[in-house]
């Protein structure tokens, strides 16, 4: 096979897993040895640099990195990244000196964006200090969009909410609340250079079952429910109360139940448990506080009685589920009646834009969702962007920002007359950690501990307030801790085959093989032999070296079970392995145009 | 030396043997040998070994003298019993250790120094006696841990690391094994596990003697240009002569080797041993041709792999009538055969 390319920035990067699989590319090894050195401000910054929201995302990201960590290969939990980058947030100096601020001459570009949560935000984050004119336009009487209005304050407190916002009004971002966008072609006539549309997907999804509409007070929009708790014009609710759905934003409707005086909250699913689409942890922090969570149960109807609603009709479901886990067929077994006073549907959330006038020149496609770039995000008309929810449906905040991030860029071509595929590619350094014999600039040995656990304020404590947060965030052991379980997958091992004697040194020493010397051959299935490697886990590359002076054989990694912990390094009688921290470069719209050359640095 | 440990992980995806373990469960402690040292390729093969034949690391003896290779016992199946005896005298202690225990697995791990120095009269008669073990003799050219004076396998023309040229004969121990009535004898290389760990395999179950010659580089004192045992030369002049490889009685036969070319080697638990000669015209179950092969070599190759096989001959346990129980689990009545029984065998002798 040909030895594999690591002057591809993707290479080095896949390996760093978690930060391969957060959409804005999170640095997480960095800022976790920023942690680990007390550096709370620089990891602050490593995260902001990348995730714009370190402290709302510390709180209520949905972690897509914590399933890729590498670490839960090793033991059944990854390492809690999201509690670490609140501990940044919780922990760092004022880091105002160190955001960039707005220039003293503008460029006279005026950007306007279309509803104040993550992804316009982020656009003004991006653009405001290169010196365009952003305007926010929110239709509510506060910024944050979903963050405020679907996120429960026990989740995610107003403080850190606007205290990350605040950081980019102050940029110089105009904004603009109470003003509702209701028509886009007069806002194409306000003379904007460009258009970005941020205004998420607002429309809960309703569930047209028999007795529906006779009683309309007592049956919420789950979505819609929680923004009216979140700006207080709903303080109560029903004793017993029925969640229909099993996301995220039912166990938020749970809990706030709870809050609001609920004596009983049940969530019904109609499925079992493994194909609920809450994160496991949002559901296990319902079930704490006694939340009961109900499978098999489809909802048939609503029960009422002189026009108020006393309980709903479910179906108990059986399923024949294979050995995969899918479902094969589904069957209703019996039916049964439970009484509830309220009822709160949380199954989903979809676009809308009433306000889009159909000859605006934007196209949408059959489920009126807007044709959007994946790329560039730019619409089918020139000059408006989309991101967020609103682009592509319901995601979360994460991607939110990095949709920003990539509409940023397309909006700085797009106004400065550059084609909007000219993009700055990735770009990867790699930096020797070497400081002598046995001595790296990185902890290398292997820490055993287990994840550490998160404290709660304790139940009685807790719904004292309808805003008291309930995770307490780590103590300065569990700092101390949780850092050093971080594998650090972003120091590389790179390897250096002339200087290679093949005495088999770094493969005894490997505690996990993943390292082989073998023929070179086509058949990758012998190579992946050779070493043992696991075929289930085949989206993990392989690396193959140049072949070795003495016996012309080659030198293989399996990059999914390296634990980076620089033991080929320290053996090699050579120093053919090195330990290389790779700092993988993606530029943002600061840096189209700056001269970044990727280097070894040895 | 080392300033690390290496740590013991078990990841959830590690392949288990039959009894449940994992190769890490073969490791014993970090080695303290230089980095790129042949033993310690050697050791890995080894664990390797015992992890692939499922035998529980309880139920093995490990047993060395003196020396950088007799430290690799250390490095492996801590749980398995173990000593480190005086130099040269692995091969009596583990003579001794198989007449009270034959239901132990004995492997003995020596060096060139230890073996054909110090300890050359020991081996000799353990391999004389077919003692049911297998004598990994880690050979490096060189007495590394005394800084690197020619040992007694130095080839004729080996240049020292300060630059002497030693013109004595070297030592053969295959050859000397041939000569003396070892029943399996083979060589290897560090470098090349793949044929290391299948001649481990069936050096561990062959019934009787079984030596292993692994060249085994010293990367501190023989690793350099003019050295015979270097990586370097080694990989150079490197030939396969045999491959062989144990396979378990379940395990079906999957291989399909060309008739004359395969050579299969039923042994006493009904595995196999399966020889496949690289070179069609040698027979490694003929004591003079192997003799031949080995001394009359005027190349420079190496010949590697399975030099000798003689599955007849019986060890030292049948020709002495050892008792399979291990006499640790013998009443002590049983074992003491009494005052008047002992007069009565005294009787016998006057």
């Amino acid at each position: 096979m040909k030895p594999t390319d690591t002057n591809n920035p993707d290479y080095f990067h896949k390996v760093v897993d978690c930060q391969w699989a957060c959409p804005a590319h999170t640095p997480v090894p960095t800022y976790i040895r920023q942690i680990a050195q007390g550096d709370y401000t620089g990891a602050y910054l490593t995260n902001r640099a990348s995730n714009v929201f370190p402290g709302i995302l510390g709180r209520v990201c949905d972690r897509p990195c914590e399933p890729a960590c590498r670490r839960g290969r090793v033991e059944e939990k990854p390492v809690a990244i999201c509690r670490l980058k609140r501990v940044a947030a919780d922990h760092k100096d004022d880091i105002k000196q160190y955001l960039p601020k707005k220039p003293s001459v503008l460029n006279g570009k005026k950007i306007a964006l279309v509803g104040a949560g993550p992804a316009s935000f982020t656009v003004a984050n991006d653009l405001a200090p290169l010196g365009y004119n952003c305007t926010i336009y929110e239709k509510l009487s506060k910024p944050g969009g979903l963050m405020r209005s679907n996120i429960p304050a026990f989740r995610l407190p107003e403080e850190v909410l606007m205290e990350e916002l605040n950081y980019i009004i102050d940029m110089g971002v105009k904004l603009k609340l109470n003003t509702p966008i209701n028509s886009m072609r007069s806002l194409l006539q306000e003379g904007y250079d460009a258009i970005f549309v941020g205004s998420g997907a607002p429309k809960g999804k309703d569930l047209n079952l028999p007795g529906r509409w006779e009683d309309k007070k007592h049956i919420h929009i789950g979505i819609n429910w929680l923004e009216e708790v979140a700006f207080e014009h709903t303080k109560k609710i029903g004793d017993n109360v029925l969640i229909i759905g099993v996301g995220n934003t039912a166990m938020d409707c749970c809990r706030t139940s709870l809050r609001l005086g609920a004596k009983s909250v049940k969530v019904m699913g109609r499925k079992p448990r493994s194909f609920f689409k809450a994160s496991d942890w949002e559901v296990e922090d319902a079930e704490e506080e006694n939340v009961e969570i109900i499978i098999n149960h489809s909802p048939e109807g609503f029960i009422t009685k002189n026009g108020r609603l006393t309980g709903m009709l479910f179906s108990i479901m059986e399923h024949d589920i294979d050995a995969d886990g899918n479902i094969l067929n589904s069957k209703s077994i019996a039916k049964v009646t439970i009484p509830c006073d309220d009822v709160i549907l949380a199954i989903g959330q979809e676009n809308a834009f009433p306000w889009i006038e159909v000859d605006a020149g934007i196209e949408f496609d059959q489920w009126n969702v807007p044709i959007v770039d994946k790329k560039t995000f730019e619409s089918t008309k020139k000059g408006v962007f989309f991101g967020g929810d609103s682009a592509f449906g319901p995601k979360n905040i994460i991607w939110a920002v990095e949709h920003g991030h990539q509409a940023a860029i397309s909006i700085h071509n797009h106004c400065r007359g550059v084609s909007l595929k000219q993009r700055a590619p990735d770009e990867i350094k790699l930096k020797s950690t070497k400081m002598g014999m046995f001595e790296w600039s990185y902890s290398n040995s292997y820490d055993e501990s287990e994840r550490r656990k998160m404290e709660h304020v304790d139940l009685v404590k807790r719904f004292s307030k309808l805003n008291m947060e309930v995770e307490v965030g780590y103590s300065p052991d569990q700092i101390a801790t949780e850092v050093q379980r971080c594998l650090n997958c972003d120091i590389q091992t790179v390897f250096d085959a002339p200087k290679c004697t093949e005495c088999d040194a770094c493969i005894d020493i490997c505690p996990v093989e993943c390292l082989s010397i073998t023929e070179n051959t086509h058949n990758e299935d012998i190579i992946r032999k050779s070493l043992n490697s696991d075929k289930n886990e085949l989206n993990q590359s392989l690396f193959i070296s140049e072949e070795l002076k003495f016996t012309n054989r080659i030198m293989v990694k399996d990059e999914n079970i390296c634990l980076h912990c620089g033991l080929c390094a320290e053996r090699c009688p050579t120093a053919a392995w090195d330990m290389s921290e790779g700092i993988v470069k993606i530029h943002h719209a600061d840096s189209q145009d700056t001269e970044y050359v990727s280097e070894v640095i040895k | 030396m080392t300033s690390f440990i290496k740590p013991r992980i078990s990841r959830k995806s590690a392949p288990k043997n039959k009894i449940g373990l994992t190769r890490q469960d073969y490791d014993g402690t970090m080695s303290t040998l230089c980095a790129g040292c042949g033993h310690d390729s050697v050791t890995a093969a080894l664990a390797r070994a015992f992890f692939e034949l499922s035998i529980k690391p309880h139920k093995v003896a490990k047993i060395s003298g003196i020396g950088c290779s007799s430290k690799t016992t250390s490095y492996l199946l801590k749980e398995a019993h173990g000593a480190n005896t005086v130099h040269g005298r692995m091969p009596s202690f583990a003579t001794g250790a198989m007449a009270a225990n034959t239901s132990l697995t004995y492997f003995g791990v020596s060096g060139d120094g230890d073996s054909l120095s110090i300890g050359i009269g020991q081996m000799i008669h353990a391999m004389r006696r077919n003692a049911n073990m297998l004598y990994v003799l880690e050979n490096n050219g060189v007495y590394g841990l005394t800084k690197g004076q020619f040992s007694a396998s130095a080839d004729i023309g080996s240049v020292a690391k300060k630059g002497t040229v030693n013109d004595q004969p070297p030592i053969d121990p295959c050859a000397l094994g041939l000569s003396v009535g070892a029943s399996f004898i083979a060589r290897s290389f560090s470098g090349d596990r793949e044929q290391l760990v299948k001649l481990i395999r069936a050096g561990l179950m062959h019934k009787g003697f079984a030596l292993i010659d692994v060249i085994s580089p010293c990367v501190s004192f023989n690793d350099h240009k003019g050295s015979t045992k270097s990586y370097e030369h080694t990989y150079k002049y490197y030939s396969k002569l045999v491959h062989a490889d144990y396979i378990p009685p379940a395990e079906e036969i999957k291989a399909a080797y060309d008739v004359g070319e395969s050579m299969p080697i039923v042994l006493h638990d009904g595995g196999e041993i399966i020889l496949r000669k690289l070179d069609p015209s040698y027979d490694p179950s003929d004591r003079s041709s192997a003799f031949s092969k080995i001394t009359n070599n005027n190349t420079k190759e190496i010949a590697t792999g399975l030099i000798y096989i003689n599955k007849n001959l019986s060890d030292m346990a049948e020709q002495n009538n050892l008792q399979e129980r291990p006499l640790n689990q013998i009443p002590y009545k049983e074992l003491n055969p009494g005052l008047d029984n002992l007069k009565e065998i005294q009787k016998s002798f006057r």
